[in-house]
């Protein structure tokens, strides 16, 4: 086991906290709580059930937003950047939409998917899946061709040139933007949570808020901090995992 | 066993080759020196079946080429080892591709690489290589298939000195063992004296072949310090110097 990132973790959150307790004390404490009552707010909402639940519902819902993500625009982002005819047909509708901010669209998910998970779940995987499109569509179209007339000249078909060489070759782009999108799925996630449902970190953030109890709100905060962490790492040990040749320095 | 007659390609209207006719006989080896850019990969492309000829054909044993197949094998600039592959996946990927089990392609992958002086670095992956590795890796790759023609691009041109002469005899020790014909393209002349039988040399865009050498000495390991190859390469040079 390695302790160096969880050193490197507590070290930021020391650094952090410092700022944190600066910033309380200048600002006299009332609307940004000390940063050590919000740690004791923080690790006894950690033992209640409550918190959990919270979490568990917007863990699945971002989890499940990420895996659908993945699963829809990796592929698709596959076949566009090696079938240049599906690329022509589709490129020109992705592209025009990208830059549309897609959030606004979460009104009329709430009237498409009712106010369930449903929406929640299919706002966050649009706009995480836009970023695994580009990323995966752009990064196979960079692949060096040399690859393909190696696995060619061996008597490749097209199908051992998807498994050799595009799989391969397109999973680090893929992941790479799985583990940048964390961040936009989680502030995605705080976002669709704040309207139209009682559970989950983000409505715990919001109803502490309307009820001016600072410290439930930041035990919320710092439990949506901890969900985008831990998705950081699932995310990066996925990657590192399914693509260990790309973390190797070169000797020759 | 090799037969090109009249080939022919263009790129965008432009000719990369024109008229390009030659044979190679089995346990003959063929080196083709030209400048650089000149077309000789496009050749080489068209020998392995990879890229059709616009114009001529090309026999293996009377039959046409079609396509890539199991009887050629070819050896691309870079080494064209997939980074995303051990070392050992790499070797057996041409069995992969042809329905080997994997036990078998395994034992026999380790085999050919071993036979090659690379043991124990089956789990590593290329970029953990050197240079000079990565392309023992890429000629175990070509050989083991057992094709019945090795096409080889430039195979040493990005080594160090030493290296390079290293391989050179490796490949020559190889031939010698196996009788496995080859045609080797470089723009290095004594590495086309040291590893072709016959030597052919092409002229700038569009290539075509200007004149083909006789290398009686092939197959010596210490044919560059020979009179004979002294004058060959006198010549060669010459012949080199009015075409580039």
């Amino acid at each position: 086991m390695n302790l160096k990132p969880l050193l490197r973790y507590a070290l930021v959150v020391l650094v952090l906290g410092l700022i944190w307790k600066g910033a309380a004390t200048a600002l006299g404490g009332i609307i940004l709580p000390a940063p050590e009552d919000a740690a004791r707010a923080f690790f006894s909402a950690m033992a209640t059930a409550d918190f959990w639940a919270h979490f568990a519902t917007s863990a699945w819902r971002v989890v499940a937003a990420m895996a659908l993500a993945w699963l829809t625009a990796f592929p698709l982002g596959l076949l566009m950047g090696s079938v240049p005819r599906v690329d022509a047909l589709l490129a020109p509708f992705i592209f025009l939409t990208y830059p549309i901010p897609k959030i606004v669209l979460l009104p009329v998910f709430l009237l498409l998917f009712g106010l369930g998970d449903t929406a929640k779940i299919a706002m966050i995987a649009l706009i995480l899946g836009y970023q695994i499109l580009v990323t995966t569509r752009d990064g196979v179209k960079s692949i060096h061709p040399k690859y393909f007339d190696s696995v060619r000249s061996l008597g490749g078909s097209r199908r051992h040139v998807l498994r050799e060489v595009l799989l391969p070759a397109a999973l680090p782009h893929g992941f790479t933007a799985l583990r940048l999108g964390t961040g936009v799925s989680v502030a995605v996630l705080f976002f669709v949570e704040s309207f139209a449902t009682t559970r989950g970190l983000g409505y715990m953030i919001m109803d502490a808020w309307g009820a001016m109890d600072y410290l439930t709100m930041f035990s919320g905060i710092l439990g949506m901090s901890l969900l985008g962490a831990a998705l950081y790492e699932i995310a990066n040990f996925l990657e590192r995992r399914a693509c260990r040749w790309m973390f190797l320095r070169n000797k020759g | 066993m090799l037969t090109a007659e009249n080939l022919g390609k263009s790129y965008g209207g432009q000719a990369v080759l024109e008229d390009v006719s030659f044979s190679l006989g089995e346990e003959e080896t063929l080196a083709i020196v030209g400048p650089s850019g000149c077309g000789k990969t496009t050749l080489l492309y068209l020998l392995s079946g990879l890229v059709r000829p616009d114009a001529g054909r090309i026999l293996v044993d009377g039959a046409p080429v079609a396509g890539p197949g199991p009887d050629i094998s070819i050896i691309l600039q870079d080494y064209g080892l997939l980074p995303w592959r051990t070392v050992v996946d790499n070797v057996a990927l041409g069995l992969k591709v042809r329905g080997v089990g994997r036990a078998e392609r395994l034992d026999r992958a380790r085999r050919q690489l071993a036979e090659l002086g690379i043991a124990g670095r089956d789990a590593d992956y290329p970029a953990n290589l050197s240079g000079g590795e990565q392309q023992r890796v890429a000629i175990a790759r070509a050989f083991v298939t057992r094709p019945r023609l090795m096409l080889l691009d430039e195979p040493f041109s990005s080594l160090d000195a030493l290296t390079r002469e290293r391989l050179q005899y490796a490949l020559l020790d190889a031939w010698k063992q196996r009788r496995v014909p080859f045609v080797l393209v470089t723009h290095s002349l004594e590495e086309a004296v040291v590893l072709g039988k016959r030597i052919m040399v092409m002229s700038d865009r569009p290539a075509r072949p200007v004149r083909v050498f006789d290398n009686p000495g092939f197959g010596s390991r210490s044919i560059l310090d020979t009179e004979a190859c002294f004058n060959l390469l006198r010549e060669l040079r010459s012949t080199v110097e009015d075409l580039w």
